[in-house]
């Protein structure tokens, strides 16, 4: 694979711009990211975009291409159509700052809303937990998040009605997930994720899930068994009713 | 008079991997206010490329080890040019650092019998790293970062320090800008910790990201700070190298540990052929019992394949320089070979090497449970660095502190895998600890309002001067020279060579122009980061001369043996009075008698 590319490349600060055409030479096993680090580095210097890893483990450098949320270090040249030009956006969830950058302080502030993890007192004198693989596999994977936050970008919860302050977005809820699941942990987060998470705006379209560079099951592992448990804790009359006669946990 | 704010901080981090995140946890907790300055955006630091493991005598798998081992692996590893007491302090701590780890919520892979998994690593006598599959530096800055974000600690996300500020002989805060709108930030801060990381974007073949470019090297330096060591550049031994554009990524040692062995073009396991005498008591001499080894076999004793870093780099060097490499110039590493081994061989694979399976089938369109990889050195490390205190991590300048990859003195001529993110936690938490110490010992320093000025016009001149010079062919030219000149094999004209060069190349960079405004502008910071990354070049080409035998990771091919005496010190560079780089030695530490007892009866 090698020959000519035009990539359309959104350029402009604070939602104001143009997509503006470059054209340039490619080589063999090139990714999106180096097509736009060339362009950097002979036509447009100035072109803002993150990066760090170039190997999809950092989460740095999501995009827009051909309108599909994705890393740019892990999309291959060869994978996209090279006889018409490539687009390369912004993600749409945050605010943009500039060309390809946007402002994801906001998942910064979310995250810190969510209680900490707290671990029963160790198993052993050690300090240590005694802990099976078998029960910590489902967080493991929920620890694989990069936070490359293309999820959120597609949520259309976020990307479509802006609820940034009334719905945590998937990955938080796989953040949640992977602190309720965890097997040493106390801490009941199902009041937040009912109330002031908006754990119930998720429809379950599974936009995310199809996004995630890391494969993780977000919708079916993790959303939809959070969901389960605040319908469980709120919903479920019977178990209402053993709290009431027992006196376990106030409603 | 270009403008500034001022943030005060009794103790300022610069650098938000792992180091920096520990010392930020650290000198929070004694209650000190806290700084944390990071380059990238929090938890996107180069800590999250670490892939294999967090070396540590837990003993949790094999109940023969323990900090002694450990302490001797390490200096043996880095062929005694270590300080002995920064690797005595590293094994004797990093368990508890391990440990305090899972209290604030990592999850490490378990042992069939609930403990923290330990795997086998080149140069660890027994398998030391705690781990999570492949991801594990990504398991460590996660947990921090989560840990940290509850502590109170100010992070000041995507700015970048452009010079440290003094107060007479002691630090005094840092100046700096931030990427999104590019104003300036002054901090003022009772003391300094440096941890950022490493030098890998002086080369052209590297597993670093954009952010190595030697930041804390260079602004110690220039702060007055001795460096030393810088002669020992890590060049790990398996990145990848095709297709061209992803060369030097990555490709962990845990294939190695896994079970995965190296072959050349005639399927030979060369390493086999060049055992060094140090390690030939410790290393299987048969394929069968490396193969033992690798599954837990407590008798066999490890393949050649996890000899020390430097050693395997050198001999694919070899196999490839004689015509027996691989079609894109590395050699074969295959741990689909395993299935044959192992029910279930392929799932086994995947479960342990999850992020390889991915990044070579989406890269290079290789199954590695079916084919071998093709792999060859890339510069991945950076033994040398600020000259610190083995015990308080402060350097010659009082207040400034340097931990993890930016610090030298652990790992010498050459750093065993595993031990980086040990090293992060251990000595993050010293700087941290001894940092918010000085902090509270020491009254608020003055600053100086000329430098300020001088820094901030200094900074903007790239946008004044209308060149021709671009600020990235400029550094695409020096990675190419550092690479061919002061990389893996080294001759002492072709270094000299190198120096007229960089002194060509500084030039050049003084003239270097950039277009746009300040507002996230890549080119005026490619610009700013070339002052570094030259500095650091420097550095490694003038130790680099001035060492002539091959010890490590420093290979001469004009000194190609070792040499007692030249083993008997460590090169330290400073800056004079003038403004030159000054080259001298200084004897390495000597090790007290409990410690030459252990190495003795380790040998």
């Amino acid at each position: 694979m090698s020959g000519q590319v035009t990539f359309r490349i959104w350029r402009g600060e604070k939602g104001a711009g143009e997509l503006r055409d470059y054209t340039t030479e490619i080589s063999s096993g090139m990714v999106v990211l180096d097509v736009v680090h060339k362009i950097q580095a002979t036509q447009a210097n100035d072109l803002a975009c993150r990066w760090n890893c170039k190997a999809g483990k950092c989460g740095s450098c999501s995009a827009e291409i051909n309108g599909m949320p994705r890393l740019m270090c892990m999309t291959r040249m060869s994978d996209l159509p090279l006889d018409k030009p490539i687009t390369i956006e912004p993600v749409r969830a945050f605010p943009h700052l500039r060309d390809l950058v946007t402002d994801v302080s906001w998942n910064y502030e979310v995250k810190k809303k969510i209680r900490k993890y707290q671990p029963r007192k160790p198993d052993n004198p050690d300090g240590t937990w005694s802990m099976e693989q078998d029960d910590i596999d489902r967080v493991q994977e929920f620890r694989k998040c990069i936070e490359c936050y293309l999820c959120q970008d597609v949520c259309h919860v976020l990307r479509e009605h802006s609820l940034h302050s009334k719905f945590i977005g998937p990955r938080f809820l796989v953040y949640s997930a992977a602190l309720e699941m965890h097997p040493a942990d106390t801490a009941n987060r199902l009041p937040e994720l009912k109330d002031d998470f908006g754990i119930g705006y998720c429809n379950i379209t599974k936009c995310c899930t199809k996004v995630c560079p890391e494969s993780i099951a977000i919708t079916d592992n993790a959303i939809i068994p959070l969901k389960e448990r605040v319908v469980d804790r709120y919903y479920d009359p019977l178990k209402r009713i053993f709290r009431a006669i027992t006196g376990s946990g106030g409603d | 008079m270009p403008e500034y704010r001022t943030f005060t901080h009794d103790v300022l981090i610069v650098g938000a991997g792992g180091a920096g995140l520990r010392a930020a946890i650290e000198a929070s907790a004694s209650g000190v206010t806290v700084g944390l300055v990071s380059k990238s955006l929090l938890g996107k630091a180069h800590t999250v490329m670490a892939e294999g493991g967090v070396a540590a005598a837990l003993a949790n798998v094999d109940e023969r080890d323990g900090w002694r081992v450990h302490f001797a692996d390490t200096m043996r590893g880095g062929q005694y040019m270590n300080h002995p007491r920064m690797a005595e302090l590293h094994a004797r701590e990093a368990p508890d650092r391990v440990r305090e780890l899972e209290a604030w919520g990592a999850v490490f892979d378990r042992t069939k019998d609930g403990k923290i998994l330990q795997r086998n690593f080149g140069g660890h006598k027994y398998p030391r790293l705690a781990h999570v599959g492949d991801r594990t530096g990504l398991e460590m800055i996660r947990t921090l970062q989560d840990h940290g974000i509850h502590l109170g600690i100010d992070v000041h996300m995507e700015h970048t320090i452009v010079a440290l500020l003094k107060d007479g002989s002691r630090i005094a805060g840092a100046f700096a800008y931030d990427r999104e709108r590019g104003r300036f930030k002054v901090f003022h801060a009772k003391a300094v910790v440096l941890a950022t990381g490493g030098i890998g974007r002086a080369y052209r073949i590297t597993s670093n990201s954009w952010e190595y470019t030697g930041d804390g090297h260079s602004l110690a330096y220039h702060a007055g700070a001795s460096l030393k060591d810088m002669e020992f550049v890590q060049f790990h031994p398996t990145g990848m190298v095709w297709p061209p554009s992803v060369r030097g990524i990555l490709v962990t040692e845990g294939v190695r540990g896994e079970g995965g062995v190296l072959r050349n073009k005639d399927g030979k396991r060369f390493m086999f052929g060049d055992i060094p005498e140090n390690y030939r008591a410790q290393t299987a001499d048969n394929e069968e019992e490396g193969w033992r080894y690798t599954q837990g076999d407590k008798n066999a004793r490890r393949p050649p394949e996890l000899l020390t870093r430097d050693h395997v780099a050198r001999c694919i060097m070899r196999e490839v320089r004689e015509g027996r490499g691989s079609p894109h110039g590395g050699v074969f590493l295959d741990i689909a070979w395993i299935k044959e081994r192992l029910p279930k061989g392929e799932e086994h694979i995947k479960r342990k090497l999850p992020s390889m399976y991915h990044q070579f089938k989406q890269l290079a369109g290789i199954d590695i449970t079916r084919e071998p990889m093709e792999v060859g050195p890339t510069t991945h490390y950076m033994m040398g660095g600020v000259n610190v205190d083995p015990d308080t991590q402060m350097s010659d300048v009082p207040g400034l502190f340097a931990a993890g990859e930016c610090a030298a003195g652990l790992h010498g001529a050459n750093r065993l895998g595993g031990n980086s993110l040990s090293d992060l936690i251990v000595f993050g938490k010293r700087a941290g600890e001894y940092a918010a110490k000085f902090a509270k010992a020491n009254s608020a320093p003055q600053l100086d309002n000329s430098q300020l000025e001088a820094l901030a016009r200094h900074a903007l001149e790239p946008f004044e001067r209308d060149t021709a010079e671009n600020p990235y062919q400029i550094q695409h030219e020096l990675q190419d020279r550092m690479q061919d000149l002061a990389g893996i094999v080294r001759r002492q004209e072709e270094m000299e060579k190198a120096l007229e060069i960089i002194e060509a190349l500084k030039q050049r960079a003084a003239r270097a122009s950039v277009k746009g405004n300040r507002e996230f502008n890549p080119g005026w910071h490619t610009a700013l980061d070339l002052q570094n990354l030259l500095t650091v070049s420097e550095a490694i080409t003038r130790a680099a001369i001035e060492r002539k035998e091959s010890r490590g990771a420093h290979f001469r091919d004009d000194f190609p043996g070792k040499n007692a005496a030249e083993g008997a010190v460590n090169i330290i560079i400073r800056k004079t009075p003038g403004g030159a780089m000054s080259v001298s030695r200084e004897p390495v530490p000597p090790m007290n008698e409990e410690l030459k007892q252990i190495i003795e009866e380790m040998k």
